[in-house]
């Protein structure tokens, strides 16, 4: 097979019979070892655009933060006709809505939810599709919550499971949207029906529904297509140019975010892969560099804006309006080559030519490998800017191969090959409460009774009033993590079922393999606490202080205890116990759809949402204090400087947590030594 | 043997080349009116370790010295426990990290140097901090002499052991031409000088004297401008 758009292009198995676009950037991309001596500032016109889009966002703040919202066209990817911010000007085209921050209508994860939102920023949602939502169409949340078991709910209200995706779209898959550039989407459509019609055989449950979703892919495809149409842009067939591939691209996303409010809608790992484009057009004189830049300025403009209705209290939870628009970048190639290019610069380079921001969320595969010039590169824009994030290639390449992406902050998943079940978490520190305290909630009250909640099976608790003991509360703790683990994994198999059963992410599930590994990523919160709780209790003498109730609601500590964050590893080893014993129960259980079970250590902010619902733990901390974010030490106690807290969180095994570990790290400027 | 130690820092950027483990040592016999650290002060204090176990943990960040790094050694005064340092860099240089000393020179003694020699036999670079180039405000400023400190200086020069100097820049005490020129001319007549660091006063110590209940004795100076800072810069930089 081959296209006129690919001349120029050496050919092999992503040109013969497959998918296969790891294969064309391993054929056709030129490594760049060079410095960013070569760059340009925006033009003109890109300028403009953006003082427009700086403007929108001062009235959107002004406005209390939303500046409009749909109420009354519920969003599809061919919903709303074409919008523009200043039509003349952009080189890349697409917007959510017919007009820029307007935020759209997406009711499919749960309509209570799209109301309240709406009614929070002063909107009211239009009786006829409040109608349609309640009586005629089931939503994912209805869905949910017709499933769930009593002790699902308790385990929700009392917050030992805390940020489920129930009662929001889940996020985190990213589609393969430099497929739509590289073959188009008439390619794309014809290969899913011939996966179509390989399946075959037996019609069970599980066949039907994989039909059924193939079919739903495939009309989602057409739809892009119509979708692109409504710009004037013909996306059936490969891109021809740089700016065509960026543009094909960038539908291939504008359709998933208007099918989807996930909680984070991340879009992969495309710089380099668009730098063959732009290496072609460049070699051809069809554009010069200055135009390549603003090609780039003006596509991360576009994931700039990127907006979703939500309630307060979800941006809240996660500190601002965030939507995880992650983009990877650099990185090395399993054959020893650096995967940066000129184009990994160029999408850098635009915290400089339209100012910092944190989204898109570009994130540097970091390899000590990389070539040198990029490393300087990149630690200058970061002490400019600080809006770069770091992740270790060299620690998932082996792992994922040199074509995977990061979902949200820490997930690596090979591009178009893997989804996720997102999981949230389950709160360890609070675990090991339910574990002194027999599974009752330490501050959470049964409404009928108004004695505290029994969330858990009535498990024998601690008794006395004497130090604990180490031995009995280990051994009580493991019962309670046996519990937490199955009721956590059933919880997500029920949710995981509902969404693809009411919410089911058409458009972004086309642009994988059918044949798609999925994950099942669950995560912890709490580690830090719960670790330096234990070693409280192993290493000093805790004392329980009871409630009326006989609940252990504080504790006294006598002595001094080592703490996780200071590379000792008395500490340290308990955290590493942690986190394997806890991957071990869940690993034990059925998950839906043969996912592959991870495991997250991760919270960026909504550790001090989850503390605020954690009563008073061994460790000293005080209830409704912020747990520490991810696998960062308890605040203020790791003293022993920067390495050695690094190397205490470096000491959790990754191979127990592949789904990501973060440490949330500030330092300023002068701390990191002198200039010469 | 065992030594009496204030602290420890992991992750050490501005005392010495590259990434560092600083050991802080506990007691100090000066009393510099700019002292941010008074709780390194007292003899007694601190946790008591062995030579062997504080090698061990700063040989856990050996990965992270490639660029130059090493282990420093600072306080409180170290020389006051010379021979358990001694015995520290011994074992660190039998691990091939490069080792380095932060000490006033005080404790100097010309007429007794072979108590030194053993430990500097050990040391790869040593930051010397010079408070004040004049006796008097020298006094004035720390409670000792300088003529130990300066005697020390031209010691080290003459076996030719690598020094950086230090010297703290504070208004109204250091910060005056006069005396940085006659730093100058005194760092001009050593001939192992690779380095001369100027170290803008600060008041993050405040808040210790604070806990300490000791009164602070600079209540009121502001920390020297850029441009002084420059100035003492451009008067002490390696000609």
């Amino acid at each position: 097979m081959t296209y006129k758009a690919w001349e120029g292009f050496v050919p092999g198995k992503w040109s013969d019979d497959e998918v296969n676009v790891r294969d064309f950037i391993q054929r056709n991309y030129t490594p760049y070892e060079g410095d960013e001596s070569f760059l340009e500032g925006p033009t003109e016109a890109t300028k403009k655009l953006w003082d427009e889009i700086m403007e929108l966002s001062a009235k959107e703040r002004a406005a209390g933060g939303v500046l409009k919202a749909d109420t009354s066209v519920v969003s599809t990817l061919t919903s709303h006709k074409a919008g523009y911010i200043d039509r003349e000007l952009e080189k890349i085209v697409g917007l959510q809505t017919d007009e820029p921050f307007k935020r759209s209508l997406q009711p499919f994860g749960g309509i209570r939810m799209a109301e309240e939102a709406l009614s929070m920023y002063g909107y009211q949602i239009d009786p006829g599709v409040k109608e349609i939502f309640t009586k005629y169409r089931k939503t994912h949340n209805d869905g949910v919550y017709d499933a769930y078991t009593p002790e699902m709910r308790r385990a929700r209200t009392a917050h030992i499971l805390t940020g489920l995706p129930d009662t929001y779209g889940r996020g985190r898959i990213v589609g393969d949207y430099r497929r739509v550039a590289l073959y188009g989407v008439d390619y794309l459509i014809e290969q899913k029906q011939k996966d179509k019609l390989n399946m075959d055989g037996v019609m069970t449950p599980d066949k039907i529904r994989d039909r059924e979703e193939l079919s739903e892919q495939i009309k989602a495809l057409s739809a892009l297509k119509q979708m692109a149409a409504e710009y004037g842009k013909d996306i059936s067939k490969p891109a021809e140019t740089a700016q065509e591939a960026i543009q094909a691209l960038y539908f291939g996303y504008l359709g998933a975010v208007k099918d989807q409010n996930g909680a984070a809608m991340s879009i992969g790992r495309n710089s380099t892969f668009l730098d063959i484009y732009i290496e072609r057009d460049l070699k051809l004189g069809r554009i010069t560099e200055k135009e390549a830049q603003e090609l780039m300025d003006q596509f991360v403009m576009k994931l700039r804006i990127v907006k979703f209705m939500r309630i307060k209290e979800y941006n809240e939870l996660f500190s601002g309006d965030p939507t995880w628009v992650t983009e990877s970048i650099g990185g090395m190639g399993v054959d020893g080559r650096t995967l940066v290019t000129k184009n990994s610069f160029r999408i850098l380079h635009t915290l400089k030519n339209l100012g910092p921001a944190p989204e898109p969320n570009l994130t540097v595969l970091w390899s000590k490998n990389l070539p040198a010039a990029f490393k300087k590169f990149c630690a200058k824009t970061s002490i400019a800017t600080s809006a770069i994030q770091y992740e270790s290639d060299d620690l998932m390449r082996p792992e994922m191969g040199d074509d995977y992406c990061i979902a949200c902050c820490v997930s690596c998943m090979r591009v178009g090959k893997d989804m996720q079940f997102f999981g949230a978490r389950a709160n360890l520190a609070k675990c090991l409460l339910y574990a002194i305290n027999g599974g009752k909630d330490e501050l959470a009250r049964d409404k009928k009774t108004g004695k505290p909640l029994q969330v858990s099976p009535m498990y024998a608790p601690v008794l006395g009033d004497g130090a604990l003991d180490y031995a009995e509360v280990i051994s009580k703790y493991e019962q309670m993590m046996d519990w937490l683990a199955g009721l956590y994994v059933n919880t997500l198999n029920l949710i995981h079922y509902m969404h693809d059963k009411y919410s089911y992410e058409a458009l972004e599930m086309a642009l994988h393999d059918t044949n798609v590994r999925r994950f099942f990523a669950t995560g912890i919160a709490g580690l830090s606490c719960a670790v330096d709780s234990l070693s409280a209790i192993k290493y000093a003498k805790v004392y329980p202080v009871r409630n009326e109730d006989g609940i252990a609601v504080d504790f006294k500590i006598e002595g001094d205890y080592p703490k996780y964050g200071n590379n000792d590893d008395r500490a340290d080893e308990i955290a590493v116990w942690l986190v394997k014993t806890f991957m071990n129960k869940i690993k034990s259980h059925y998950t839906y759809r043969d996912s592959v079970p991870t495991m997250s250590i991760l919270t960026i902010t909504s550790n001090v949402v989850y503390g605020k619902k954690t009563g008073n733990t061994p460790d000293g901390r005080r209830a409704g204090q912020p747990l520490a974010p991810g696998a960062n030490p308890m605040h203020g106690r790791d003293s022993s400087g920067a390495l050695a807290s690094l190397e205490s969180v470096a000491k959790l095994p990754y191979e127990y947590s592949r789904d990501g570990i973060s440490n949330t790290f500030s330092v300023t400027p002068a701390s990191l030594g002198k200039d010469d | 043997m065992t030594g009496k130690i204030h602290s420890f820092e992991s992750f050490g950027t501005v005392d010495g080349p590259g990434i560092r483990f600083v050991v802080f040592m506990q007691g100090c016999p000066m009393r510099c009116l700019y002292c941010h650290n008074p709780d390194t002060w007292p003899l007694h204090g601190g946790g008591d370790y062995t030579a062997a176990e504080v090698a061990a943990r700063a040989v856990k960040y050996k990965s992270y010295f490639t660029g130059g790094g090493g282990v420093t050694v600072s306080g409180g005064e170290p020389m006051l426990q010379a021979e358990f340092v001694c015995e520290l860099f011994e074992l660190l240089k039998g691990q091939n990290v490069n080792t380095a000393l932060d000490t006033s020179g005080v404790m100097f003694r010309a007429d007794d140097v072979h108590v030194y020699d053993k430990l500097l036999s050990f040391t790869d670079l040593v930051l010397l901090d010079i408070k004040h180039i004049d006796e008097a405000e020298h006094i004035k400023l720390t409670g000792h002499s300088n003529k130990n400190i300066l005697a020390f200086a031209r010691y080290l020069s003459e076996i030719g052991k690598p020094v950086w100097i230090r010297h703290v820049l504070v208004p109204g005490i250091t910060d005056c031409d006069e005396y940085l020129l006659k730093l100058r001319e005194f760092l001009s007549s050593l001939s192992n000088v690779q380095r001369v660091e100027v170290l803008p006063y600060h008041t993050m110590g405040v808040v210790k004297y604070q806990k300490l209940g000791i009164p602070y004795p600079l209540e009121g100076v502001l920390p020297p401008s850029a441009e002084r800072i420059k100035n003492a810069g451009e008067i002490l930089k390696l000609s």
